[in-house]
């Protein structure tokens, strides 16, 4: 029995808000929590599990990190790289369809989310 | 009209507003896939769950003697059991993770031997994202373990998908009227409207299919030899550690060798032109392969087996209502048949789904993949030719073991050496990248500078001593 990717521990940040990135990451094993960090309070985003992933703007956007992520738990971290994503998007587009129905889920989540804060406004 | 009526109405509007086109795949459209190694079980499952998404209702059966909870050849489908780092990634993508009862082993880094010393490359992120497997549930006689053979998890997959296995061998394919018909060793015969083969070159139903149809050329071959020794899982650790052991040795026809360590065993992966006997005693009795185990002595051998690979690929890899993945078509040469199996498993797929499955439709969208990998084995072949001629040059297996060493000793350096014998060893960059990078003015330079710094005069009997400090380093 062994594991593939990167240990973290309870707490440890695996991607900081702000930084630049070139990877998305999929979790292994554990549970990790995105972090929006605004005028020094921190927001839950969501809470993510095995499977999922997070991270995956970097491979399309030259940006900054739009979270803080960190493990909640001792998790288990696999990074994929940019180049590696891309080169296979290249040759098979169809690569890319998990990771858009689950951006797709995430839009209609915020849309939600949104839409529900406006209205308590 | 609640969800599940939805579904149903939208699922026969899909049906009644699809032309019947001749050549494609309908609803009732059956699938035979021979073969349930990677290849056969990841065409299953992509062309099921790619089928789902358009409505179509087909068929597939999967047709394969082995079990593969048995231990030793009886369950294994005989491979050194690598999964690249490339594959892994892109299984990770598509949501296929590899669990830990799979995944004998993280590898994390390669360390190289050679006559003039060894050095340890460490992978770029000091993560673990090569995976060591066994094929089948582990080696002859080995004991019950809480492991999970990779083929039986991908195999599991597909019947999850909606794949039905049929435990027999193949004796015979051939075109009738109707279809494609199969014939299994009881003499049973069924027939389907795609035949996809999947059985590996180690198979006698490529040479009868060869016989039988005129169109078809299977691929060439060349034999190997892969065995298992028991040392132990806190031997393994305390003297290969998450490390794979890789040889550049100054033996005639040996192209490669690796020792890979997983669970309680260590894989031995010899590949070259013809591995015999010969070849086998002068790897064994060379000091650099006897330093890697305990006390310098190699154990007798639990299981071992002399595969064939596919060293050029099936001409063509397709056929009217056939098509030819994995080993049986095309894959890389040398390196990665794994994440070849599921590239053309998965061009394959999409093509019977979107496309059709006549040969024109396979010439179309499937063969362009399949070339794409024959042009980077061509390539491949010049690469591993340069590797031949750092083989058999001691002067320049000094230099380029300086400039790995230093490479890995230096973070500020950039690992241009330590870069393509990484990608070079694990198959995770195609060869023509690998091969691009060798021509980097800057790797050329660095190149030629360590060649003459490591073979003054007096600087390399001291290099191959400083080399022989790292060995025991790796030792201990």
């Amino acid at each position: 029995m062994a594991n593939l990717g990167k240990e973290y521990n309870d707490g440890e940040v695996i991607v900081r808000q702000g930084e630049m990135g070139d990877c998305m990451f999929v979790i292994q094993k554990g549970e990790v929590e995105a972090i929006a960090e605004a005028n020094g309070k921190e927001l839950r985003l969501r809470k993510m599990g095995a499977n999922e992933f997070f991270g995956e703007m970097a491979l399309f956007e030259e940006e900054t990190r739009t979270a803080t992520i960190r493990a909640l738990g001792p998790a288990r971290v696999l990074t994929i790289d940019k180049k590696n994503f891309l080169g296979g998007i290249h040759e098979d587009p169809s690569l890319a369809f998990r990771i858009i129905k689950t951006m797709s889920h995430r839009i209609r989540d915020l849309t939600d989310r949104l839409a529900h804060y406006e209205e308590k406004v | 009209m609640d969800t599940a009526g939805n579904l149903s109405y939208l699922s026969e509007r899909a049906q009644q507003a699809r032309p019947v086109q001749p050549g494609t795949l309908q609803d009732g459209s059956r699938i035979a896939v021979i073969g349930a190694g990677p290849a056969g079980s990841m065409f299953s499952y992509f062309l099921l769950n790619m089928a789902d998404t358009i409505a179509l209702d087909i068929d597939v059966d999967i047709y394969e003697p082995r079990h593969f909870c048995h231990r030793g050849p009886a369950g294994c489908n005989h491979c050194g059991g690598i999964v690249s780092e490339s594959l892994v990634q892109r299984l990770a993508t598509e949501g296929i993770m590899l669990p830990e009862d799979v995944v004998q082993r993280g590898i994390e880094s390669y360390t190289l031997h050679m006559d003039v010393g060894d050095v340890e490359i460490a992978t770029p992120l000091n993560e673990k994202r090569i995976a060591a497997i066994y094929r089948g549930n582990g080696p002859r006689n080995s004991e019950p373990l809480d492991t999970h053979s990779f083929d039986g998890y991908l195999l599991d997959m597909a019947q999850n998908s909606g794949a039905r296995v049929i435990h027999k061998l193949v004796t015979d394919v051939r075109r009738n009227m109707d279809g494609m018909q199969v014939t299994s060793a009881d003499q049973h015969c069924d027939t389907y409207d795609l035949v996809v083969v999947a059985t590996g070159v180690n198979s006698r139903l490529m040479e009868t299919l060869e016989q039988q149809t005129q169109e078809f050329r299977r691929p060439e071959r060349t034999k190997t030899f892969i065995c298992e020794f028991k040392l132990g899982r806190e031997v393994i650790r305390n003297t290969f550690g998450p490390s794979m052991h890789v040889f550049l040795l100054d033996i005639p026809r040996l192209e490669f060798a690796a020792l890979i360590p997983k669970g309680d065993y260590v894989t031995l992966c010899l590949l070259g032109d013809d591995i015999d006997d010969e070849l086998m005693e002068k790897f064994f009795e060379s000091p650099e392969v006897r330093n890697c185990f305990p006390g310098g002595v190699i154990p007798a051998h639990a299981c071992h087996c002399y595969p064939r690979i596919n060293i050029r690929a099936a001409k063509p890899a397709y056929g009217d209502r056939l098509v030819m993945i994995g080993d049986s078509g095309t894959t890389r040469l040398f390196k990665d048949g794994i994440g070849a199996a599921y590239r053309t498993a998965k061009a394959a797929a999409k093509t019977a789904v979107f496309h059709g499955i006549m040969a024109e439709d396979f010439k179309a969208h499937y063969w362009p993949l399949c070339q794409k990998i024959n042009n980077d084995n061509r390539v491949g072949k010049m690469v591993f030719a340069f590797a031949t001629l750092v083989q058999k040059a001691r002067f320049a297996r000094r230099g380029v073991l300086r400039m790995t060493v230093n490479e890995q000793r230096q973070a500020s350096v950039t690992p241009r050496m330590s870069g393509v014998l990484w990608d070079l060893f694990s198959g995770s960059a195609p060869y023509t990248d690998v091969f691009l990078r060798t021509l980097h003015p800057a790797y050329i330079g660095s190149l030629l500078w360590n060649l003459l710094a490591s073979n003054m005069p007096g600087h390399a009997a001291e290099h191959d001593l400083q080399s022989e400090s790292e060995h025991r380093h790796v030792e201990h």
